[in-house]
């Protein structure tokens, strides 16, 4: 028989099996799963000897904050890292795959990675999803060819840029860059820049909060200044504490090896058959 | 086939969280100061409590426009009320006003949270916690808003209420003095800013006593 029984859905491609399903659930008002966003306010920008990348540390889940201190700036290569906004996975995943790719190049070529190799296997990534991998991405590094900073939006079209913004604190952290920047800042006058840009997003965003990440890349130099800034102590603590009486009762305290509820057969034919 | 629905709501959420405790002599009433929309903020020091006699004060959270309209009503009706009497309206008066107020709007309702809270005619703490459209009950201690559900669950660990289906009637007031009930609105408040994005800012305290009503204020996470 020349022509199979069953149908084998395309080698490659997209596939579209549960799209009428799905189209099908949403108009008899079924809510498809919500998930964890990272409500953001990423930044990146190229001083006078490299690339800082920022990002502030909440995570939220709706109105709920579900991380107050978690990483935004991710590792793509000794010379490479990404900061992340979008679904918190999403970033995750893609900048983690990327990563594992470059490393696999590197000890093909036994050559550092340059950025646009990055940008283009994230941007191939993105673009083959058609946007429905929500990463909202700032890649910034320096290799052979100098400094460099991209945007990357989740459908996956970049930009090529002296100062980035992403995230729903976008907005207020490009107002501070736009009256402050300027070509050749010195790496303090940097940090500082990206600190205050972050700051203006933490404050303004309600997507964004608690405290300020920072890398620092240079030529064949990196530095990760993780919660650089703390500018949201917690306000108040009782003095005296908070006792909470422990009410549940506890049934049973004597432990039972498993061994004794199982009955072992030593030897036998245990691998018949 | 053009669009049948309304693309526009009359109603905004603008968040905030309200929290009111009783005591045997005393009420304290709490708010946050923080007014937002969306991921926005639109101003970090609006005072969510709003003195409607002289022993009661009302918070709200919700939406903000609603809000001012109910209370700029009740003040009118309370104007009356001490025309009509001469007299301020009692507490528990006042409960029953905002009940019916909410209730008359029951289905193009005030979009607003309401805790009461005030002193009764034996001069002791009541707190009335309602919904949307006028349901009510008379309680012990309540929160409302956008941080409730943080807040709750930790003033019912702290401050286990009597059932109201006890016989005889239990007194529903905390045992709590004063000054206790201060601090545990102030932890409440710094714990709910941690984690709920649309309380913060600044926490404004209200408390009635038989000295009269005092305000209090601490700062609060601004992020």
């Amino acid at each position: 028989m020349s022509k199979s029984v069953v149908d084998v859905p395309p080698k490659d491609g997209f596939s579209f099996d549960l799209c009428r399903r799905n189209a099908m659930l949403s108009d008899k008002g079924v809510k498809p799963p919500s998930y964890r966003k990272t409500g953001t306010t990423i930044v990146g920008l190229i001083f006078q000897d490299g690339v800082i990348l920022g990002a502030d540390t909440r995570a939220t889940e709706g109105p709920i904050v579900c991380d107050k201190n978690c990483e935004k700036i991710h590792y793509m290569a000794p010379n490479i890292y990404c900061c992340g906004a979008g679904t918190a996975a999403d970033t995750e995943a893609v900048t983690d795959m990327v990563s594992s790719q470059l490393q696999l190049h590197r000890y093909h070529t036994g050559r550092e990675s340059r950025v646009v190799t990055a940008l283009t296997l994230l941007k191939k990534h993105l673009f083959n999803y058609q946007g429905y991998v929500s990463a909202a991405l700032v890649l910034g590094g320096v290799d052979i060819t100098g400094p460099h900073l991209h945007t990357i939006y989740p459908h996956g079209s970049t930009d090529t840029l002296p100062f980035a913004t992403m995230g729903s604190g976008s907005l207020a952290a490009m107002a501070i860059f736009e009256s402050k920047y300027r070509e050749g800042l010195t790496r303090n006058e940097g940090i500082q820049l990206v600190a205050e840009a972050i700051c203006s997003g933490i404050f303004n965003d309600l997507g964004s909060g608690s405290n300020v990440d920072i890398c620092v890349i240079t030529k064949g130099h990196k530095e990760y200044l993780r919660n650089h800034l703390l500018p949201n102590p917690r306000t108040y603590v009782n003095a005296k504490g908070y006792s909470f009486s422990k009410k549940t009762e506890v049934l049973l305290t004597k432990i039972t090896p498993l061994k004794e509820k199982v009955e072992v057969i030593e030897g036998g034919d245990a691998m018949e058959e | 086939m053009t669009k049948q629905q309304a693309n526009w709501s009359p109603y905004d959420n603008n968040g905030g969280s309200c929290v009111a405790i009783a005591g045997a002599d005393y009420c304290v009433i709490a708010a946050d100061t923080r007014m937002s929309t969306g991921y926005s903020i639109l101003t970090r020091e609006y005072s969510k409590i709003c003195k409607l006699a002289d022993k009661s004060v009302m918070a709200s959270s919700g939406f903000q426009a609603d809000v001012k309209a109910l209370q700029k009503l009740l003040a009118a009706r309370h104007l009356i009320y001490q025309h009509q009497h001469n007299k301020q309206m009692s507490c528990p008066a006042m409960a029953q006003l905002l009940s019916n107020t909410l209730y008359y709007k029951r289905f193009f309702p005030y979009y607003s949270f309401n805790v009461l809270g005030g002193l009764d005619n034996e001069g002791k703490g009541c707190v009335f916690t309602y919904d949307a459209v006028g349901s009510y009950e008379r309680v012990g201690y309540s929160s409302q808003g956008s941080g409730s559900t943080l807040i709750m669950p930790f003033l019912d660990n702290q401050l286990k209420s009597p059932s109201p289906l006890l016989l005889p009637a239990q007194d529903a007031v905390t045992p709590l003095s004063e000054a206790e009930a201060v601090d545990l609105v102030k932890t409440v408040f710094a714990s709910a800013t941690e984690r709920d994005i649309y309380t913060g800012d600044k926490l404004e305290i209200v408390i009635l006593n038989a000295d009269g009503i005092r305000r209090e204020y601490m700062e609060l996470r601004k992020d």
